[in-house]
């Protein structure tokens, strides 16, 4: 009766500029800002050809002011807009980290539930594009520390185009990060907008042995990882966080309850990282399931290296998955 | 050759499962060592040894259920063949080791590290010299361990390195860690290590493959099940055969608790004295003072018993009463005795009591005085030919040379055994008891 929904070979950036297109044709609120946005089509060409066709009322060039804009887009979300607020990278986030911290984060709360802040920021992260220790850093896990918003990893190209919708509709602020490195990767995905969810995790390749668990930019280097597992004849389960707060602990927990044995990758740093959060997270709710320590796989604590294989030997590599795996596993797999 | 039998665990046993060997035949023990657990229908019991020698062979397989005075294992006594044995092999210093080695004491208190640091070490932590308070063994008493003998049983459980689903799952199939054996390189046990164990196969480690995977402990719920029979058909008993007379008397303990209150601002919190050790003291003394009631109904006549051996009830907390005895208790100070009730109180809830702990009372004291009761009227644990209960500590009005006040007063009440005594031999044990909380410091 229905045919089945046409496939189209998608890259992760057209991917988002599609679900920027669909927002933008959808509902009138929806407005798009942030740095050179317009005219240069986005810093990472995302929003290559929005501005020709949604007029510059929609697609809006600011100026270098992160404080500025995403405190203009908390106020137009306020007012009743839908704002979609693209900050280059989360470096950058951090001259804005006094409006969404105080304001988009707090003033539900601080409204006694009067004013809701229906704000959604786009920002780039992570490293391996050479882009030095000013534009590479994974400062996601410290937004996941902040009540108040909801924080999401798209890693895959159908999460990148689905997950702006539902992100939109959510009432209160939700942070997309969005890792550069993933902006040239394509796939095959059902060409129309698939609804997906932004509250759970998602097991991304099954196993039994051993639960690998990352997020964004880190899923392929844990998914080869993996491939390379097998070969070892070791099962290792891989879980894509997506929501990285609130995190979904029910998946995580259920997946270690089956494997016994966990190790989380994780490209930012160790200390205080969301990494941290998981392990503790894991003992808390898994203690008596474990067969092993949790194992940890993060980037190096040290300023991202401009040197390209200073800062490859800086970040989570599949063979490092791997080693962490095997000695998770032991000889018990 | 002496024999090591199925010791009788209460007089309501009369026969008992052989868990577990703690030692080897060759291994050589010392009176008081643990080597053995038994499981009788109420509880699992660690069962010490009464000789020093050579464990000769071993008679009784785990899982065999044999009757009480049936041999266990055969000893070669006599202390030439432990000197023999240890002055070989086994460096001088563990020769000069004390053969009167202490038992493990109860729940021990030591930091994590310090558990480590005596597991890598292969000590007994319940032999070290404590300078702690309250007994707490420091990193820095460590030096002072006696060096670890072997086949002398040490604290076990504590020296095994396993993952949480490991104990997990060794605990669920009641199996012992340390006979499971690690099966990996990083000397830890691993679930697969279990699983292997309960599978009944040799673990990795050859050395460990011959140790025989040991039958599970008693459930829980079966447990409970056969303990409940057990008392049943002891009191079942002793209402049959016994024919009860009760006796009540309240005793005034404003003196009790006066000196009580007292003796408390001069002791380290962890020794701190409750008014039950005053009453146990008090009853002991009486025993010893009338002897008619404290001892044993055998064939058709009274055998009074020579020391006081006190039987104390411990209601479990899952159900059910284990009645572990305090030794010699006439003979021990006020605060001895009340170590002595705190720790079996403490490990019969843990199911960690020893075959000395259930050894015959002579007389047994119910005490539910923490329940609220105002009065006890116990039923008599064969072969013993009485019970005293006491109940709560209230404040009631007081009579005292013509005035009224208001004092602590505590019921304290007798059962005996009409065979064995007659009221007024009742009256006179109630009585002394009285007139010793008179006099607290001279308990």
């Amino acid at each position: 009766m229905t045919a089945a929904p046409a496939v189209a070979e998608l890259t992760y950036r057209e991917a988002v500029r599609a679900a920027l297109r669909d927002a933008l044709s959808q509902d009138d609120r929806v407005f798009l800002m942030g740095e050179d946005v317009g005219r240069y089509g986005g810093c990472f060409a995302v929003s290559m050809g929005l501005l020709e066709e949604f007029g510059p009322e929609r697609i809006r060039d600011t100026p270098l002011s992160e404080s500025g804009f995403v405190g203009a887009g908390i106020g137009a979300a306020l007012a009743g807009m839908r704002p979609i607020v693209e900050i280059m990278t989360v470096n950058f986030s951090l001259l804005a980290l006094d409006q969404i911290l105080n304001n988009a984060a707090t003033l539900l709360h601080m409204s006694g539930g009067q004013l809701n802040v229906p704000l959604v920021i786009r920002m780039t992260t992570g490293a391996g594009r050479q882009l030095a220790a000013q534009h590479s850093h994974s400062l996601e896990g410290w937004y996941a520390h902040i009540p108040g918003l909801r924080v999401l990893a798209p890693a895959t190209i159908a999460d990148a185009r689905g997950m702006l919708a539902p992100a939109l509709d959510d009432p209160d602020p939700v942070l997309i990060f969005e890792h550069g490195s993933l902006y040239n990767v394509s796939d095959s995905i059902p060409d129309g907008t698939e609804a997906v969810d932004i509250a759970s995790a998602a097991v991304r390749r099954p196993g039994t042995d051993v639960s690998i668990i990352t997020y964004g930019g880190t899923l392929r280097t844990v998914l080869r990882a993996a491939d390379e597992l097998e070969r070892q004849h070791v099962s290792a389960e891989v879980i894509d966080l997506r929501v990285l707060r609130p995190l979904d602990d029910a998946t995580l927990v259920d997946s270690v309850t089956r494997t016994h044995r966990a190790v989380i990758v994780d490209e930012g740093w160790r200390s205080g990282s969301l990494s941290a959060e998981i392990t503790a997270r894991l003992v808390e709710q898994a203690f008596y399931e474990l067969d092993a320590p949790i194992e940890r796989v993060c980037a190096a604590e040290v300023p991202m290296p401009y040197a390209r294989h200073l800062e490859q030997a800086a970040l989570p590599r599949a063979d490092s998955v791997v080693a962490a795996a095997l000695r998770a596993v032991g000889g018990h797999a | 050759m002496p024999e090591f039998r199925m010791p009788s665990l209460g007089a309501d046993m009369t026969a008992g499962t052989l868990l577990e060997w703690l030692v080897h035949e060759g291994d050589p023990v010392h009176r008081g060592d643990v080597v053995a657990v038994v499981d009788t229908d109420k509880a699992a019991i660690e069962v010490e040894c009464f000789e020093d020698g050579v464990v000769d062979r071993l008679l009784v397989q785990p899982g065999q259920k044999v009757p009480v005075g049936a041999a266990l294992a055969s000893i070669r006594a006599g202390e030439g063949a432990v000197a023999a044995l240890e002055t070989g092999p086994a460096p001088l210093e563990t020769a000069a080791a004390p053969l009167e080695a202490p038992a493990p004491a109860g729940p021990l208190v030591t930091s994590p590290l310090v558990r480590r640091l005596a597991a890598e070490r292969g000590l007994d932590l319940a032999a070290v010299p404590a300078t702690g308070t309250g007994g707490v063994v420091h990193r820095r008493d460590l030096p002072q361990a006696p060096a670890p003998r072997t086949g002398r049983v040490a604290h076990r459980r504590e020296s095994v390195r396993a993952s949480p689903l490991a104990r997990r799952l060794a605990a669920a199939g009641g199996l012992d860690l340390a006979e499971i054996g690690p099966g990996a390189k990083d000397g830890t046990v691993h679930a697969a290590d279990v699983r292997r164990a309960l599978a009944g196969h040799p673990t990795a480690e050859p050395t460990r493959a011959a140790a025989p995977t040991r039958p599970a402990r008693t459930a829980p719920a079966a447990r409970g099940e056969a303990m409940r029979r057990a008392i049943g058909e002891l009191m079942e008993r002793s209402n049959r055969e016994i024919p009860h007379y009760y006796l009540t008397q309240s005793v005034d303990l404003a003196a009790a608790m006066a000196w009580l209150h007292q003796r408390n601002r001069e002791l380290p919190v962890t020794q701190r004295l409750l008014p039950a050790a005053l009453l146990l003291a008090a009853t002991a003394q009486a025993a010893a003072q009338v002897p008619q009631l404290n001892g044993h109904w055998r064939d058709g006549g009274f055998a009074p018993s020579s020391t006081v051996e006190l039987g104390t009830v411990v209601s479990l907390r899952g159900g059910g009463i284990l009645v572990p005895v305090v030794h010699d208790v006439a003979n021990r100070s006020v605060v001895e005795l009340m170590a002595a009730a705190r720790d079996l109180a403490e490990r019969a809830r843990a199911g960690r009591l020893r075959s000395s702990d259930l050894r015959p009372a002579s007389l047994t004291v119910s005490n539910l005085g923490e329940q609220g009761v105002d009065s006890v009227l116990g039923v008599i644990h064969p072969p013993q030919v009485a019970m005293v209960g006491f109940g709560t500590v209230q404040e009631r009005p007081w009579a005292v040379d013509g005035l009224l006040g208001v004092r602590p007063v505590v019921v304290v009440s007798l059962a005996a055994d009409h065979r064995a005594s007659d009221g007024a031999v009742g009256a006179r044990l109630l009585h002394r008891i009285d007139r010793l909380l008179q006099r607290p410091e001279e308990l």
